[in-house]
């Protein structure tokens, strides 16, 4: 392989990564605080860039405008679902929440399908995002150092909101203990729904990327990347944002490097991320980032 | 001593009297409904595993429908007769030793369901050390894995383009004769000390790994008995729909499994099943309102699609307002039925059995 291409592999590989680390944190926090694997997070990613496209092609709003838009929407969305399906539950055993995740992601995609249609759409791109850029011999299009860029602004908001204000700091003290940080006169309902905010907002951000990369959409595009970003999340250490950040760059530059090299594997893309998975479940559980924790009684 | 033998006269009766039902019904219903029968006990088997593990167990696996993959795969590479193989591969052939392979109905079946359980315990020796939630992911993301192999396969599940002309095999002697010994064997193993401690396991891990249950071991043992009879409602289902694709076991599968069995009651086999039933009929009655009709001025076309709409709202009701499902975690029993009568002669107003239909 040419230096050429292998760079030109990489921009993509870190491209991807980037969208997945986007989604992977929405998964983490939600499961640091709650312990509960958010079935419906990939479809936010749907929700956002159907909500994009719409702003775009049936507002006719400039993008600047609707993409905002569509990651406010979203987030409100994000809210709702945690109010109404998640917050009743949360007093009862794990296996309710379990079932009530895998109920609204089901119903989420279903309303999709209904309201969207079922037929894939095709994303427009804004003018600036659609040109092919060369550095050197290596050409690539400029979604994929806006997709970067956009990526590397929004974790380190985040990672500020996380460590310097006071919601972070009682988000990760929750994440460590519901009921004492509650104790401690933290309004914890208040505080999982900033969670779930923030998680929504950024699904959000990374759905409308990623309808950019991979223009088209349909009602069931977020299932895909919500299951590797959550991957992404376990390989980096799930509750550990800055693992989520790191696995989800990993994930992206090895599947595409996997295929790069090894193009005979293309079909077989998507199984890796598991194969992925399962090695990891046997051999380093807690992720990269991950510490060993014993499980509280 | 009296009452048990009582009961078991009045199971006796009913399995016989419920066996020449079904063989009325398979050689007089019309074929339609013979295929919404066969689908309710095919989707009974897929809720009963799947309470099993989740309800009993209190372990996630999102991973049926791949299982039901491995099934369906498996009995119908090895019920089609070789002309038809030549007929579905004609892109690229058949792999030589699949070419002229076939074997009778019960056999496949048995090999469907032990080739799920393989895999079954291949992904569930990584996944079940881990907490119940690695398991769904897990389970979920291979069944995404075994749709991915069946695509690329070309040479062993023709890819894509699926397998067509499976004999269909499936009546509803076979259909409904699994189910009732999936339920058996699963009553079984529910009401043993096993069961106890599958119990046990799933209302307290930590407690139940220190009173000395084998975690581990319980675990699996549900998986692995709810992974095979999966794959034998894999492979009835393939011979009962003659035409399978990898996109049929696709994870809407899975959800609706869920859907199903938490509507039933999670730890009812009854109610999985009655769910289950339920399920598949309201389905088919509902096709309508997936065609085109009018409201006043206004005319609706057919919105595909709206029939899981409104299953999945129902779903999520249940799941937040109605926890228990239709049966809680209680089972039909003689004993409960005659009660139920005894109660209905001494006071005649106003007694309704506890369940509503969701």
């Amino acid at each position: 392989m040419t230096i050429e291409s292998f760079l030109q592999n990489l921009s993509n590989g870190i491209s991807l990564g980037a969208l997945y680390a986007l989604i992977s944190i929405g998964y983490t926090m939600v499961y640091g605080i709650l312990r509960l694997i958010n079935f419906a997070h990939g479809d936010l990613v749907m929700l956002g860039a159907y909500f994009a496209f719409y702003g775009v092609a049936m507002f006719v709003l400039p993008w600047w405008l609707a993409f905002p838009l569509a990651i406010l929407f979203t987030t409100l969305i994000g809210i709702v679902i945690e109010k109404a399906a998640y917050k009743p539950l949360r007093e009862f055993p794990r296996i309710n929440l379990f079932a009530a995740a895998v109920a609204v992601a089901f119903l989420l995609e279903n309303l999709a399908i209904v309201i969207f249609g079922g037929r894939p759409k095709a994303f427009a791109r804004p003018a600036f995002l659609d040109q092919l850029l060369k550095i050197g011999n290596i050409s690539f299009v400029s979604y994929t150092p806006v997709i970067i860029i956009t990526t590397i602004v929004l974790c380190t908001v985040l990672i500020l909101i996380i460590s310097r204000t006071k919601a972070g700091i009682a988000m990760r003290a929750l994440s460590k203990d519901i009921e004492t940080t509650g104790l401690m006169g933290v309004d914890t309902n208040r505080i999982i729904m900033f969670a779930f905010m923030l998680g929504s907002a950024l699904a959000a951000a990374g759905g409308i990327l990623w309808a950019i990369k991979f223009p088209q959409i349909n009602p069931l595009m977020g299932v895909m990347p919500g299951l590797k970003a959550f991957i992404a999340a376990v390989l980096g250490g799930i509750g550990n944002v800055w693992g989520a950040m790191i696995g989800g760059l990993l994930l992206g530059v090895v599947e595409i490097m996997l295929v790069a090299f090894f193009p005979q594997l293309a079909g077989y893309r998507d199984a890796f991320a598991y194969t992925i998975l399962i090695v990891l479940l046997l051999f380093r559980p807690n992720g990269i980032m991950g510490e060993v924790q014993a499980e509280k009684v | 001593m009296k009452k048990i033998s009582r009961n078991h006269i009045l199971t006796f009766a009913f399995l016989l009297v419920f066996i020449v039902l079904l063989i009325l019904a398979q050689s007089f219903l019309n074929p339609y409904y013979k295929r919404i029968l066969n689908l309710c006990a095919i989707y009974s088997i897929f809720a009963v595993t799947f309470n099993l593990v989740f309800g009993y167990t209190g372990q996630f696996s999102l991973g049926h429908a791949g299982f039901a993959a491995i099934g369906a795969y498996i009995s119908a590479l090895l019920t089609l007769s070789p002309e038809q193989k030549a007929v579905n591969f004609f892109l690229q052939p058949i792999l030589p030793v699949l070419e002229n392979l076939q074997l009778p109905f019960f056999p496949t079946l048995i090999i469907s369901g032990l080739g799920a359980a393989l895999v079954g315990a291949l992904i569930a020796w990584p996944a079940l050390r881990l907490r119940g939630d690695y398991l769904a992911i897990a389970t979920l993301g291979f069944s995404e894995i075994i749709r991915v192999l069946l695509v690329n396969m070309q040479r062993v599940t023709n890819g894509a383009l699926g397998l067509k002309g499976i004999p269909g095999h499936t009546n509803l002697l076979w259909s409904w004769g699994w189910l009732i010994v999936c339920l058996f064997v699963t009553k079984r193993l529910v009401d043993s000390s096993y069961g106890r401690a599958m119990k046990a396991v799933r209302d307290d891990e930590v407690a139940a790994e220190a009173l000395g249950v084998n975690l581990f071991k319980h675990k699996m043992m549900a998986f692995l008995v709810s992974c095979f009879f999966v794959g034998v409602a894999g492979g009835l289902l393939a011979n009962l729909i003659s035409t399978i694709d990898p996109k049929v076991f696709q994870f809407f599968l899975a959800y609706q499994i869920v859907g199903i069995t938490v509507m039933g009651g999670m730890g009812s086999l009854t109610g999985s099943v009655i769910a289950a039933c339920l399920y598949t009929i309201f389905l088919e009655a509902l096709r309508p309102i997936e065609s085109q009709f009018t409201i006043g001025s206004l005319t609706i076309p057919g919105i595909p699609g709206m029939r899981m709409v409104l299953f999945s709202i129902i779903l999520l009701l249940v799941i937040l307002f109605y926890r228990k499902g239709l049966m809680g975690n209680s089972e039909f029993t003689w004993d409960g039925l005659i009660n139920f009568f005894n109660k209905r002669k001494k006071k005649p107003t106003g007694y309704s059995s506890g369940g509503t239909q969701s």
